[in-house]
């Protein structure tokens, strides 16, 4: 006996309505990969280039009552995003992270589209200069990459270092806004 | 090992719920027919808001169970009753319950849950007693009474 998709939908979008859901996921599809996306009722609270133990990682953090259903608004800036005509997200994020982590990635989010700024550069501007080495934890455990845009933090020598994605999907990104020639 | 006590810890409900939701559709159809789809429905929603308070992820499979059987005797107007059966208990093969589960259909409720469970889907009665809210004794007793109506309905149909 096989539960049809649309008796699924049904219950999940119950389950929502009823608002019995600590955390929503959904994977979406783009030029990168395929993204996991999830959210809170806060706000968007999670995007991965990877799916595994996704569930499990959403649930120690967040609750166990982890469900997948579609984030149509994620979706939507995401693939804004991707085809050149989205510069900024509108997303209301969820950020649970320590004051040290939330300070970087605030002044992060400052980091304008096209641009790219410095490990040390973005140290100074959190109030603790001289920890780049700290803001790299930071930008490598960064929760919501591409809309919070570790991807635009490069080394002093404009070397693109590291990237939780991997450097092929950073060199993309920044060739992407232009920040970048492709080579 | 001494001083260790095995925890399974609680899966997120999606994996719960993909493990179990269409086992449970098949149970419910066969207790409910038609109206099998709302009631499955109810089962889960009731699964999740109870989901957070579980303290850990044991008998999960047996749990779902449970909550099935009672929005099914809900649904069936049939709370059940303390079951009394003075016969010797019956059991059944799985193969010869093959022949009979159509039957199922016309027995009280709480006998038809406790057969399904009990043959359709190997739940042992502790578990069965569970689900129907009773004693293991009252359990074996209607899973009992229920097959040999069963049998009765199949002698003079053939």
């Amino acid at each position: 006996m096989t539960v049809t998709p649309d008796l699924d939908a049904r219950f999940r979008a119950a389950a929502l309505a009823e608002r019995l859901v600590d955390v929503r996921y959904d994977v979406v599809d783009s030029p990168v990969g395929a993204l996991h996306v999830a959210a809170t009722e806060r706000g968007l609270c999670r995007i991965s280039y990877f799916g595994d133990a996704w569930e499990e990682g959403l649930a120690r953090v967040f609750g166990v009552r982890v469900l997948r259903t579609p984030l149509d608004d994620v979706r939507r800036e995401l693939d804004e995003y991707f085809a050149g005509r989205r510069r900024s997200f509108d997303l209301p994020i969820d950020l649970r992270v320590a004051p040290f982590h939330e300070a970087v990635l605030h002044e992060l989010a400052r980091v304008p589209y096209g641009k790219t700024d410095t490990y040390g550069s973005l140290a100074r501007k959190a109030g603790r200069p001289g920890a780049a080495r700290a803001v790299g934890v930071v930008m490598n455990r960064n929760p919501i990459p591409i809309v919070l845009p570790c991807h635009r933090i490069v080394g002093a020598d404009g070397k693109l270092v590291g990237y939780a994605g991997g450097l092929d999907v950073k060199k993309h990104l920044l060739e992407l806004e232009g920040a970048m020639l492709p080579e | 090992m001494m001083g260790t006590v095995s925890k399974e810890p609680i899966p997120p409900f999606e994996r719960f719920y993909l493990v179990h939701r269409d086992e449970v559709l098949g149970y419910l159809r066969r207790l409910l027919g038609a109206r099998a789809e709302d009631a499955w429905q109810e089962t889960f929603l009731r699964a999740l808001r109870a989901y957070e308070r579980l303290q850990h992820g044991r008998h999960l499979r047996a749990w779902v169970f449970t909550i099935a059987t009672n929005v099914a005797m809900d649904e069936l107007r049939a709370k059940p009753q303390p079951f009394v059966d003075a016969e010797p208990a019956v059991e059944l093969r799985r193969d010869a319950f093959k022949e009979l589960e159509h039957l199922t259909d016309d027995l009280p409720p709480t006998e038809r849950a406790a057969v399904v469970l009990r043959y359709g889907y190997d739940l042992p009665y502790a578990q069965i007693a569970d689900a129907l809210g009773s004693s293991e004794e009252a359990a074996r007793a209607a899973a009992s009474s229920g097959v040999r109506r069963l049998r009765r309905t199949h002698d003079r149909h053939t």
